[in-house]
């Protein structure tokens, strides 16, 4: 042993490196966080402060010009109106309505992926409930522009099965309604099920892999008919990964601008809103007022979720 | 039935359950008695845990039929069920108290709020964990879950109880604490008890009878003293304790006959070479070749001729660790009586 001491040659860079950051834990937590810390420090909350600054702003109506004074008559004058109102609340109900579908739809997969599938089957339905998230998000929603169309597979498909009548009476209910349901907001809610349908399996389904089996035994045992287990025992353990997947639709639905511009009756959500006061109207500062409010939405959201252990279940 | 013969509580007739080519329970014919101690013993995958399941209900026979206090158990799902269980690894829920775990069962039968609040605390006392209701499983030991997971099960008043290895994840010194607490409570509560496990020693202090598993089969059924005094297999009498299996030339050498016996190593005496004994003793010589020192006693391998080793233990009356060892290499005399030895079948 000693003489291998003697002889051994001085350390190589990398070892006196690498003990430098072993005596000095700080300085390694702060290599480790310099880039993540940079990145969302300037970049994520630069520009979060920057939009909530300008939205304190407004913009003069007869120059044109962006009035640089810290001020509520932005969110006075031109947000509070009914209309853009009309737009937060469409918003706002058609991101909870696709949250909720989207949880009925994905617990019953999620559930048989969990606790039915086979190793081979449960990777296949993993690879499919993936795929299209490989493909251009514009491409799918312009083929569901086709596929909802009124000459297209699906009203072809309804007529065929001679349910054309429940289809119109479907179309003729005023709000969600409209001449086909390719330009309705029924369309609309439809394709934001569908592209966000992933991200709501994925964590309901890694809630449920969670649950071990002689859990659910358990409470058969004990005399709990299946329906009592589903709802005192599977729900509850799996309730984290339906928040956690929540988080993502409601979000993503809440900022998207692109699938009710491309189907929908033309009535506004949030996004689109931001997107023509931005840069057609110029309005700067009631784009950034606009987006404060999904920003504020989110937050609640978060904190809830948060009080119902969901970031457990990410 | 006479008053005498105590009534089933369990009837197993030939029933199998195969998984695909693996038969897990193959032919199985099995008789269990109303309060008895129970246990299936057996090495990880000869069967022991799925007849449990079928018990239970997670599982349904391939063929044959399961009797529960005279009725047919086909096709009637576990929650129907006038048994519980102890899961391995407790199964309790996470998200419940300990008080809302060991409730749950009086919940669903809509028993009375007060009575649960009672039959909770009482069963908790009688676990040895009185004022734990509110505790979450997670911050509760090992042990202490495992007297959670009894508590919810006994609480309901089953008339069977089965225990899937509840103590296989205890340390030495808490399972045998549990081992003699197990026993001390079913006495009080006068359940029919099924335990499952794969720890002979455990099966041989707690059980009133006890059935041998191997491959999907019951070897031998009968008292602790009878299984492990009178094997009737080589596996059992090799599972079950350790015997030498004695065959061939050295059983024909000592008794005349070929036929293979097992005999005990406790039950043989090493004597000084030269010494002589009568007719109903087997006397055999032999070097020692190996000596494990096991501090209450020591084992030791003599080498008997003809490549077969015996294996024998006395208990250290006078010698020690030193003394032990220095026996190593020595010619030995090996005797035993003749009424000890145990003719096999089978092998």
């Amino acid at each position: 042993m000693a003489t291998r001491l003697q002889s051994a040659s001085p350390p190589s860079l990398p070892r006196r490196i690498g003990a430098f950051f072993f005596r000095h834990p700080n300085w390694s937590l702060a290599a480790l966080l310099l880039l993540p810390m940079l990145w969302l420090g300037v970049f994520y909350l630069g520009s979060l402060g920057a939009l909530l600054t300008q939205s304190f702003f407004r913009l003069d109506g007869f120059t044109g010009r962006i009035v640089r004074q810290f001020g509520l008559e932005t969110y006075q004058k031109q947000l509070f109106t009914p209309a853009n109102m009309d737009i937060v609340l469409r918003t706002f109900l058609t991101a909870s309505a696709v949250t909720i579908a989207s949880a009925l739809i994905a617990f019953p997969l999620a559930y048989y992926m969990a606790r039915y599938a086979s190793y081979r089957v449960r990777g296949l339905l993993y690879l499919l409930v993936l795929l299209p998230l490989w493909s251009s998000y514009i491409v799918r929603v312009y083929t569901w522009k086709i596929i909802l169309a009124q000459e297209g597979v699906l009203t072809w498909f309804i007529n065929g099965l001679g349910l054309s009548g429940v289809l119109r009476a479907v179309l003729d209910i005023p709000v969600i309604g409209g001449p086909s349901l390719s330009i309705s907001l029924l369309g609309t809610f439809i394709v934001f099920v569908y592209i966000w349908l992933p991200y709501m399996i994925l964590p309901i389904n890694a809630a449920l892999e969670r649950v071990p089996k002689s859990v659910i035994e358990a409470s058969g045992d004990l005399g709990a008919p299946p329906g009592y287990t589903f709802r005192r025992i599977i729900l509850p353990l799996a309730w984290p990964g339906v928040v956690a997947g929540s988080i993502f639709t409601f979000s993503l639905t809440l900022g998207d601008y692109i699938i009710p511009g491309i189907i929908g009756n033309s009535s506004f959500f949030i996004g689109q809103a931001v997107f023509v006061q931005q840069g057609t109207a110029g309005n700067i500062p009631l784009a950034a007022a606009f987006t404060v409010i999904p920003v504020a939405i989110m937050a609640v959201y978060l904190l809830i979720a948060r009080w119902q252990g969901a970031f457990d279940a990410l | 039935m006479s008053a005498q013969s105590p009534s089933v509580a369990i009837r197993m007739m030939d029933v199998c359950r195969h998984f695909g080519d693996v038969k897990a329970v193959d032919h199985l014919n099995l008789d269990i008695y109303d309060g008895e101690f129970f246990s299936l013993l057996g090495p990880s995958g000869s069967g022991k845990t799925t007849c449990l399941r079928l018990i239970a209900g997670f599982e349904q026979p391939t063929s044959g039929s399961i009797l529960l206090h005279g009725q047919e158990m086909a096709g009637v799902p576990p929650f129907e069920r006038d048994v519980n269980t102890v899961f391995q690894d407790y199964a309790l829920f996470p998200h419940m108290t300990v008080g809302q775990n060991v409730a749950y069962g009086l919940m669903i039968k809509k028993v009375p709020k007060a009575e649960i609040q009672r039959r909770v605390t009482e069963m908790l006392e009688m676990v040895r964990l009185p004022g734990l209701e509110n505790r979450k499983p997670s911050q509760l030991s090992g042990g202490q879950r495992q007297r959670v997971a009894l508590a919810r099960a006994l609480v309901n008043h089953p008339r069977v109880l089965l225990l899937d290895e509840p103590l296989g994840a205890l340390d030495l010194k808490l399972r045998q604490q549990m081992q003699i607490e197990l026993k001390a409570i079913q006495q009080k509560v006068g359940i029919t008890f099924i335990f499952v496990t794969h720890d002979q020693e455990e099966a041989l202090t707690m059980s009133d009878r006890l059935a041998v598993f191997n491959h999907g089969k019951i070897e031998q059924i009968g008292t602790p003293a009878e299984v492990y005094e009178r094997p009737i297999t080589g596996f059992v009498a090799g599972f079950v304790g350790t015997s030498n299996l004695i065959s061939g030339t050295v059983a024909e050498r000592l008794t005349g006959s070929s036929q293979t016996f097992s005999i005990r190593p406790e039950k043989i005496r090493i004597a000084v070479p030269g010494e002589s004994f009568g007719d109903e003793m087997c006397a055999i010589t032999g070097t020692i070749r190996d000596v494990i020192y096991l501090g209450i006693n020591t084992r030791y391998l003599v080498e008997v001729g003809n490549g077969v080793d015996i294996t024998v233990v006395q208990q250290n009356l006078d010698a020690d660790s030193f003394d032990a060892h220095a026996s190593r290499g020595k010619q030995v005399l090996l005797v035993w009586n003749k009424a000890n030895n145990r003719p096999l079948v089978g092998v």
